[in-house]
């Protein structure tokens, strides 16, 4: 660890976290957001913890921040009057977009509405070729009278996307000199800079969204800054991105697309540290609230990366429904299942889970503030996983009987089953959700489930991970300390870094060496620029990938590739890494056809710095449970007696045997009967499989 | 405590299982297939079968043309290789289109699941290979022969050795041969995922067999869909659509019986086969008669052996729509996708409020080629090129819905990025944009078509396959509404274009593309005059359209003239 203290701060949609690190370990805060100006809790946060814990503000040697506030906006619509200024004849793509019906059999189905209508966008005179040519030339003079027309209606921001501008940005930074100096004081986004990857409706998305949050962002980033360095916090503010790097303020308020979902990805990379220390190289990360559970494969120490994600999908988490952004995120699957998801009997006397959420209000019904659908809760509830009395560290006492008649109702009446079976289908069936999400979501990047080890996470998630674990063939499942504060934890924990992505389609047949040490060069030249800012003297790591694909083929596949100096004859060394990614994800290779390349990327990092082993031998030791609870088996179909104990008082070493509840303030954890847990000795819990699972 | 009580819990979980274990095996499918049509518009399906050909279940995947056209294939192959024959590693396949899913294209593969030496599962997929010989994806043929290379049901693997002289005989006869092949080892290695999550779920379970699980899946699915008919108005309806054909106008009339549980669509005086390739084979009938029907009455309900005998088809023999060998059949998607407007038809007398008007329905997919033996030899050297384009008009508008612009349906395909298409062939797209006024007047509007304009970027003509519907006769709104525009084919000259079949774009030549508007729904007085004038903001309707088909009078800032408008509503 560094010297001096370290602040993180994660601000959600409801609450604001902030944490602080520093010689004495770790103090942390919850304050109610403040949505008009979020600063003002962050502020309030910091002045609060520094007080209690006596930390100078000049103390304080990095702060790094990461929030949902860009998100908000887009899911909210609340951003800026933005335009977008396009190519003669492509009005509409960001409104056609894949042309496409994400739910089959719906007929009622309706598209996402794009962020900016139809009288707002404006095409202008002007055309680049495939291969960069320029077909057409910029037309100045119209631009020039289309930016008195958009300083007349108002606009707060511009995206300005041409078509192939991926390979050839000329016209766009011609466009963005032209209308930065017509229209002062409005943010233009150009899409090469936020996005330079072929796709026109993705590249569009992408940049109408970073237009759209930018003015909203930067101004709330820089209020932020001042308030810090007023309050005497003076050292560097870095910002937690989506891909899991972080990156500077005035970066951060160029490209505020960039932090969409920061604040999962701070889950993320708390998920990876404890891979880490407990040397576990190929883990889940299961980070299960009160709405959605979040689903992340991370292989050898390193959450898997996705060069997209699809932002306020509004129809049932379904892909296709959202805003696709093309950005370097850590790759989520977020599904509609959390302790909140509402349950029911559909037609075919099937129970359905989610997406549909009790919320916070009026919540599930056992908090008997009039929510009477049933819940994930509930269900607990009823299974006796939850003490009614020790719910939320005891600040709410949870109603049993409300929800054993709300389960009863809703589930067990229509199924004609009794009240406990209803409840434990409900459980079955939101943990075999999530397990056929994890699923999915593995065979979509090629990757299985076989040897994998589960982090749990997140209020919902130690109470359902055991049984997640059964259903995936899972051995192992870690239970961190301190999962209500995950994310910002989880901030201190990341590397400073950035990545970058370019689009430069290359047949290996035709393989040009000195193009792809050129792009390399100056990829590397600007992820240096970035990280720099944030770790000047640190050494850094830089690693290259390669989306290639078979030609003729849609899809293309990430093959890592060495970080050194391209050769003429390395056409073929591509080729064979390739065909090696390949055999590994399809488990074959196809003779005689040609490989491609369309993407390459680089990512330069910090080297990390170590974390604590939680591998020592420790003497384990039995404790004594402080009480029974009764627990519904569902394998049984029985009522079986489990322990009760209370996390804080194992001790490194403790073996708790299943049937067993360990109970903490914002979560239990259910050991089922297939499992024992053990406490290592950074008082995590380790659950590990002794037979077969409930 | 009852444990059949607990098992019914079980057997949901475990058929949500089996749904995930499809949708593993089609995704497997999309990432490795190489077609355009199979990897980007999701023209794929793959499914589990009990021993005796029953479909468990399905994934959902782009196509409804697959729905119980595969589910009734694997009868087929067990009807040519009995069950009690196959063995460990025997892989079979066929893409014939009366016993698959339509045409020559269309390759289905079904793997028998050996656990423990004993069959418990038959897996099946189908994909849409790039080429299968022939005249290519293009209606000119006059039989099925001229389509490409017919391959009987077959072994394509025999105790795990591939069948090589069969990869041959596909090599020699396709354009692309690599890919085709690929395409067949990925329809091959699907089903061999779907097999291994298929053993991970028993073991979980402790399975020997799916007999059980499957009877309960078939159960509840037959008595959830036979509930759900029960619910609707019973009775029959007629309806009848003329639509473009190729050598001549096309009636598909269809009389709608709902009774006993049952749906039962037959097509009798609907026309006769068409000479050219926009037959439709029965099964394909089936399909898409079954999916529109099932999008109104039970879109939640999967499809499996239980929902295949809910809806039932009819249709005499000799018809477009029940076409025999050896009629040319590789665009029978031309009719298939206009069914779901000919049973709404019918529906929509039986339940007002339901079912959409009539949409665009047909794909404008984009066919365009140069090279050898398509386009004449020009003096330099030019690119030869093949290009697939997804593209769709409006669709028809909702009973309390505008109808969605530039989309498909019934189809469930996804369009190529236009940047795409430029970066492997030589054209270049100069105009892809809604089509303002191409919407059918209505209460709700129907959806916007869009014109698209290409050209070379040589100095070379280059040919366009076209295959277009809704060119003659539009799509009719309903209830009051108005039709939807019809399409349009020209060059930038100004001279029209056929509809259908093969025809150049000379050198320097632009193809314009004008594709048709859905229809309306609903009289157009009584649209929202709000929605109209934001129509007219938004440049999706024009002033005068607004003034002349909906009685709503702008003034010149584009506020309402609440006068003028309620004199012209009367």
């Amino acid at each position: 660890m560094t010297d001096g203290a370290r602040l993180a701060v994660d601000i959600g949609g409801t609450f604001t976290d902030v944490v602080l690190e520093h010689g004495g370990g770790l103090d942390q805060l919850k304050l109610l957001t403040t949505p008009e100006a979020p600063e003002v809790a962050v502020l309030e946060g910091v002045r609060t913890i520094l007080q209690r814990t006596g930390v100078a503000a000049g103390e304080v040697t990095l702060a790094i921040h990461g929030t949902t506030l860009a998100t908000n906006a887009l899911i909210e619509r609340k951003g800026a009057r933005t335009a977008l200024v396009t190519t003669d004849g492509f009005r509409d793509s960001i409104e056609i977009a894949y042309e496409h019906r994400f739910e089959q059999y719906d007929l009622y189905m309706e598209r996402p509405e794009p962020l900016v209508a139809r009288d707002w966008r404006f095409t202008v005179p002007e055309r680049i070729a495939a291969d960069g040519s320029v077909l057409l030339d910029l037309d100045e003079q119209a631009l020039g009278s289309l930016a008195a027309e958009l300083q007349d209606i108002g606009v707060e921001a511009v995206a300005v996307c041409f078509l192939h501008s991926y390979v050839n940005a000329a016209h766009e930074q011609r466009a963005g000199e032209i209308l930065t100096q017509a229209l002062p004081g409005v943010s233009i986004t150009l899409s090469a800079q936020v996005c330079p990857e072929i796709r026109e409706y993705d590249r569009m998305s992408t940049a109408c969204a970073n237009a759209y949050v930018q003015p909203m962002m930067a101004g709330y980033l820089n209020r932020l800054q001042d308030g810090l360095r007023t309050g005497g916090v003076t050292c560097p503010l870095l910002l937690m991105m989506s891909s899991g790097g972080v990156t500077t303020v005035d970066t951060a308020a160029t490209l505020p697309i960039r932090l969409v979902e920061s604040g999962p990805a701070g889950g993320a990379i708390l998920a990876r540290d404890i891979a880490r220390e407990n040397d576990l190289d190929s883990v889940l990360s299961f980070d299960m609230g009160g709405t959605t559970a979040k689903i992340t494969l991370i292989d050898d120490f390193t959450p898997h990366i996705a060069r997209s994600f699809e932002v306020a999908r509004m129809y049932r988490f379904l892909k296709g429904s959202g805003l696709p952004l093309r950005i370097p995120v850590i790759d989520m699957v977020e599904i509609g299942a959390g302790g909140g998801s509402i349950a029911d009997v559909d037609a075919m006397q099937r129970i359905h889970v989610g997406p549909e959420s009790a919320g916070a209000v009026p919540g599930p019904a056992c908090y008997g503030n009039g929510g009477t659908a049933p819940t994930v809760t509930d269900a607990d509830t009823v299974l006796g996983r939850i003490d009614p009395g020790r719910f939320a560290g005891g600040q709410v006492t949870l109603d049993l009987e409300r929800a054993a008649a709300a389960v009863a109702a809703d589930i067990g009446d229509p199924l004609a089953v009794e009240t406990n079976i209803a409840a434990a289908g409900v459980s079955e069936i939101v943990d075999e959700h999530m397990a056929n999400a994890a699923r999915v979501h593995a065979i979509e990047n090629g990757k299985d489930m076989v040897g994998r080890s589960l982090v749990a996470f997140g209020g919902a998630a130690p109470l359902h991970a055991a049984r997640l674990a059964d259903k995936l063939g899972i051995d192992t499942v870690v239970v961190p300390q301190g999962a209500g504060v995950g994310s910002a934890i989880g901030f201190l924990r990341a590397q400073i870094s950035y990545e970058v992505v370019r689009t430069r389609y290359m047949d290996l047949r035709e393989f040009d060496a000195d193009a792809v040490n050129d792009i390399y060069a100056t990829m590397r030249a600007e992820a240096e620029a970035v990280v720099r800012l944030g770790a000047p003297n640190e050494p850094l790591v830089e690693t290259r990938g390669a989306f290639m694909r078979y030609r003729g083929q849609g899809h293309e596949i990430m093959v890592p590739v060495p970080g050194r100096t391209f050769e003429a004859n390395d056409g073929a060394a591509l080729t064979e890494w390739f065909e090696a990614a390949y055999q590994a994800l399809f488990s074959r290779t196809i003779p005689n056809l040609g490989v491609e390349v369309l993407t390459w990327t680089l990512s330069l990092a910090t080297d990390r710095t170590g974390t604590e082993s939680a591998r020592q031998p420790q003497a384990a030791h039995r404790p004594e449970p402080e009480g029974q609870r009764r627990l519904f088996d569902p394998a049984s179909g029985d009522w079986v007696e489990a322990a009760v104990y209370s996390r804080a008082d194992l001790r490194p070493g403790a073996k708790v045997p299943g049937p067993a509840m360990i109970i903490e303030d914002e979560t239990t954890t259910l050991v089922t009967n297939g499992f024992a847990a053990t406490v290592n000795p950074l008082g995590q819990i380790i659950m590990t499989r002794e037979g077969r699972g409930l | 405590m009852s444990g059949a009580e607990m098992d019914r819990i079980r057997y949901q979980v475990m058929w949500d299982r089996l749904l995930s274990v499809v949708e593993e095996q089609a995704q497997t499918l999309v990432r490795t297939a190489f077609s355009t049509s199979s990897r980007e518009a999701g023209d794929i399906s793959a499914g589990v079968f009990d021993l005796k050909g029953q479909m468990l279940a399905q994934a959902v995947t782009g196509t409804p043309g697959h729905i119980n056209s595969m589910a009734r294939a694997v009868v087929h192959f067990l009807d040519v290789f009995p069950a009690d024959g196959m063995q460990d590693g025997d892989v079979y396949i066929t893409n014939d289109p009366w016993k698959g899913t339509g045409h020559l294209h269309d390759f289905t593969v079904v793997t028998p699941t050996f656990r423990n030496g004993r069959m418990v599962a038959l897996f099946a997929c189908t994909s849409h290979v790039v080429d299968i010989g022939g005249v290519g994806m293009s209606p000119d043929g006059r039989q099925v022969y001229h389509e490409g290379l017919f391959v009987p049901i077959m072994p394509l693997a025999v105790a795990g050795e591939m069948n090589q002289w069969l990869l041959n005989m596909v090599r020699a006869n396709v354009r692309e041969p690599v890919q085709v092949e690929g395409d067949i080892y990925a329809l091959a290695a699907c089903n061999e995922t779907g097999g291994r999550r298929l053993f991970e779920m028993m073991d979980e379970y402790g399975l020997d067999d799916l007999d059980a699980l499957g009877a309960h899946i078939i159960e509840q699915s037959r008595t959830a869909i036979t509930a759900a008919i029960n619910e609707l108005p019973q009775g029959s309806w007629q309806h009848a659509m003329r639509i473009d054909g190729f050598e001549e106008p096309i009636d598909l009339v269809a009389e709608l019986t709902i009774s006993n549980g049952i749906i039962h669509v037959d097509y009798t005086g609907s026309s006769g086969t068409s000479d050219f390739g926009i037959n439709c084979p029965m099964c394909y009938t089936e399909a898409y008669t079954a999916f529109g029907a099932k999008c109104v009455v039970a879109p939640e309900i999967p499809n499996n052996a239980g929902t295949l005998d809910a809806i039932t088809v009819s249709a005499p023999d000799d018809t477009i729509v029940n076409a025999p060998h050896p009629c040319a059949v590789v665009a029978r998607s031309t009719i298939g996708h206009m069914l779901p407007d000919v049973i709404f038809g019918c529906l929509h007398q039986a339940m007002p409020d339901r079912v959409p008007a009539e949409g665009t329905s047909n794909l404008w997919n984009l066919k365009l080629g140069a090279g050898h033996g398509i386009t004449e030899r020009t003096e330099q050297e030019t690119t030869a090129f093949m290009l697939m384009a997804f593209h769709s008009g409006g669709a028809g508008a909702r009973p309390r819905q505008d109808g969605l612009s530039a989309t498909p349906y019934p189809s469930g395909v996804r369009n190529v990025p236009v940047e795409i298409s430029e970066a492997i062939t030589p054209i270049v797209v100069w105009r892809k944009e809604l089509r303002k006024d191409s919407g059918g007047i209505g209460a709700q509007r129907g959806g916007l078509g869009q014109t698209m304009e290409i050209t070379s970027r040589e100095d070379a003509p280059f040919g366009i396959f076209a295959s277009f519907e809704r060119v003659l006769f539009p799509p009719r709104g309903r209830d009051g509404g108005g039709p939807g525009a019809t399409g349009r084919l020209s060059l930038g000259s100004g001279d029209e274009l056929r509809n259908k079949g093969f025809q150049t774009i000379p050198a320097q030549g632009r193809l314009i593309v004008e594709m048709p508007g859905g229809g309306g729904f609903g009289d157009p007085m009584v649209r929202a005059p709000e929605a109209v004038a934001a129509d007219v903001r938004l440049g999706l309707v024009s002033e005068e359209a607004a003034a002349r088909d909906y009685g709503v009078v702008l003034t010149e800032t584009g506020q309402i003239d609440q006068e003028a408008t309620a004199k012209r509503r009367g």
